[in-house]
């Protein structure tokens, strides 16, 4: 499809669709009719010309769609019961007068929160999100997340049903609630992110694609909530984590490690904007640990080569994090940046704190970290079992790839005289 | 995570199964499918058919050396596969059991080209 059509028909969807629910009041079916209308457009504007009023078109075109099927229910409905029709305009909707800039961000943000209600499992909230506010197809979501179309359909059509049975309402959710329905809106778009970032290249670039969606998003989304620090950091996060993708991996898919990565090829654009998103944030608003994250984001991407790094102020920013949003995976981390600064023992010695941690029992990342600061140490014989160890627990064909080269690397050195213990 | 559930069956038990019973337990196996491809955890699902239909191959110096028959000689031979997505193992497992009332089933994890520099 035509690019430029295809932005402005994502960038329109969550305004029709919002649109649409406040007129008739239902999500489920609005949010079907929405989907037509977007079909129709991408097959008619590249040929016909984009309407002089896209967003009124699409609202037009929704509309009759939606009222069609209502009709129809109405007229079974009638059949069956004999009893009296539902009242539904005869006119297509045209767009309201009060509809304004305003009303179409509190959509968008209502959409969010609607989206990623908390009666949602994880996979319907990221179905749902990136087509009702991401306006993609249900096809385009299959692909990204490597399903049949019927799995990703039925997914949507599921997390539609749930937000009806659980009552939701298309509102804005009450003060109260504002924040933690925001942290699991931010939890949803972050592992968007996650998805189409740890791609491997190559095989899987649709896959990238959904890096692409959820740094929109999240840029909507601090657009609608300048002041809120954690959306800003999640923002900078994406774009200081995305800016190292194009690096991160061969051609063949292999990883390629941050040390060893061509930072000449980060993106200078994506870094510079980052750091300045995270700096002018946690000047001004509370911390979070989007916005530390966010800091050592930074941190790895201001380093012109990785000798450069400034491990003492990451392991000072994982400290914070620690005490934020403790976490097994903040701590392996945390233990990686303590042998960068004080050598392999001090990572090792933190490594015992997820001693009997049963979250990560038997997890590769707790071997991975431990044989690459038992090679630090000159132990190769426990480095070569905990690779090993690790290879053999991960489910990722590159990771596993890795982690066997490591092995073999340090299968048969010789134990130095001095270890660095 | 994507899994998929290998189904190990005896024919033997199948075959000698009382009608009543096989139809109880094809309806569970039923019952299982719809629910699980409404609630977007199915990704696909096969019967295989009977072992006495398989080929087994092998390269030989450059040659398929083809034999009748399964590779292996076990009594319990793979019988249904189902791919799955869901959150946890422990979730793989719950859907599993029901159909591991005469069958053995297997729950394995694939694997992903997805992955995170160390």
């Amino acid at each position: 499809m035509d690019e430029a059509v295809e932005d402005l028909l994502r960038q329109l969807a969550p305004q029709v669709l919002g649109a649409l629910v406040r007129q008739y009041g239902q999500f489920d079916a609005s949010e079907d009719a929405v989907q037509e209308a977007l079909l129709a457009a991408a097959v008619q504007w590249p040929k016909d010309g984009v309407p002089e009023s896209p967003r009124g078109w699409l609202i037009t075109v929704a509309g009759r769609r939606l009222t069609d099927q209502l009709r129809r229910e109405s007229a079974r409905r009638h059949r069956e019961e004999r009893a009296a029709a539902l009242a539904i305009p005869d006119e297509p909707l045209a767009p309201a007068a009060d509809d304004g800039p305003r009303r179409d961000a509190d959509d968008t943000l209502t959409l969010l929160f609607l989206c990623c209600h908390p009666a949602l499992t994880p996979a319907s909230q990221i179905a749902l999100t990136l087509r009702a506010v991401g306006g993609l197809t249900t096809l385009q979501i299959a692909r990204a997340f490597l399903v049949p179309e019927a799995t990703m359909a039925q997914r949507i059509s599921r997390a539609k049903a749930s937000i009806r049975s659980a009552g939701a309402q298309f509102s804005l959710p009450p003060a109260s609630e504002r924040a933690e329905r925001l942290r699991a809106v931010l939890h949803v778009l972050y592992l968007v992110f996650n998805e189409g970032y740890t791609a491997t290249s190559g095989t899987e670039l649709q896959r990238a694609d959904l890096t692409t969606e959820a740094i929109r998003l999240v840029r909507d989304l601090h657009r609608l909530l300048p002041d809120d620090g954690e959306v800003a950091g999640l923002l900078a996060l994406m774009l200081l984590t995305d800016a190292r993708r194009p690096t991160r991996s061969r051609p063949d898919g292999s990883l390629i490690p941050l040390a060893e990565q061509d930072r000449d090829h980060w993106d200078r654009r994506a870094i510079d904007e980052g750091v300045a998103l995270v700096t002018e944030t946690l000047a001004r608003a509370p911390i979070g640990p989007y916005q530390v994250q966010a800091a050592i984001a930074a941190v790895h991407d201001e380093a012109a080569r990785a000798a450069d790094t400034d491990w003492p102020q990451i392991v000072v920013l994982y400290e914070l994090l620690e005490r934020l949003a403790p976490n097994p995976m903040v701590t392996l981390n945390h233990a990686v940046a303590l042998a960068m600064v004080g050598g392999p023992a001090a990572g090792l010695d933190k490594l015992r704190a997820l001693d009997g941690d049963e979250r990560v029992a038997g997890h590769h990342r707790v071997d991975a970290v431990r044989a690459h600061l038992l090679e630090m140490a000159g132990d190769f014989e426990g480095a070569h079992a905990s690779y090993r160890s690790a290879a053999r627990r991960t489910t990722s064909l590159p990771e596993q790839r890795y982690l066997e080269e490591r092995a073999a690397r340090v299968a048969g050195r010789p134990k130095p005289r001095s270890p660095r213990r | 995570m994507k899994y998929v559930v290998l189904i190990y069956s005896n024919p033997a038990t199948w075959e000698t199964m009382p009608s009543a019973e096989r139809d109880r337990v094809l309806s569970i196996h039923n019952r299982l499918i719809r629910e699980l491809s409404e609630s977007g955890e199915l990704l696909r699902v096969d019967g295989l058919a009977h072992p006495t239909n398989t080929r087994t191959v092998r390269l030989r110096d450059g040659q398929p050396v083809v034999t009748d028959g399964p590779f292996s000689e076990a009594k319990e031979q793979l019988a249904g596969v189902w791919a799955i997505e869901c959150d946890s193992v422990e979730r793989a497992i719950e859907i599993g059991a029901p159909v591991a009332e005469y069958d053995t089933v297997e729950i394995r994890q694939l694997m992903d080209l997805s992955g995170l520099e160390m």
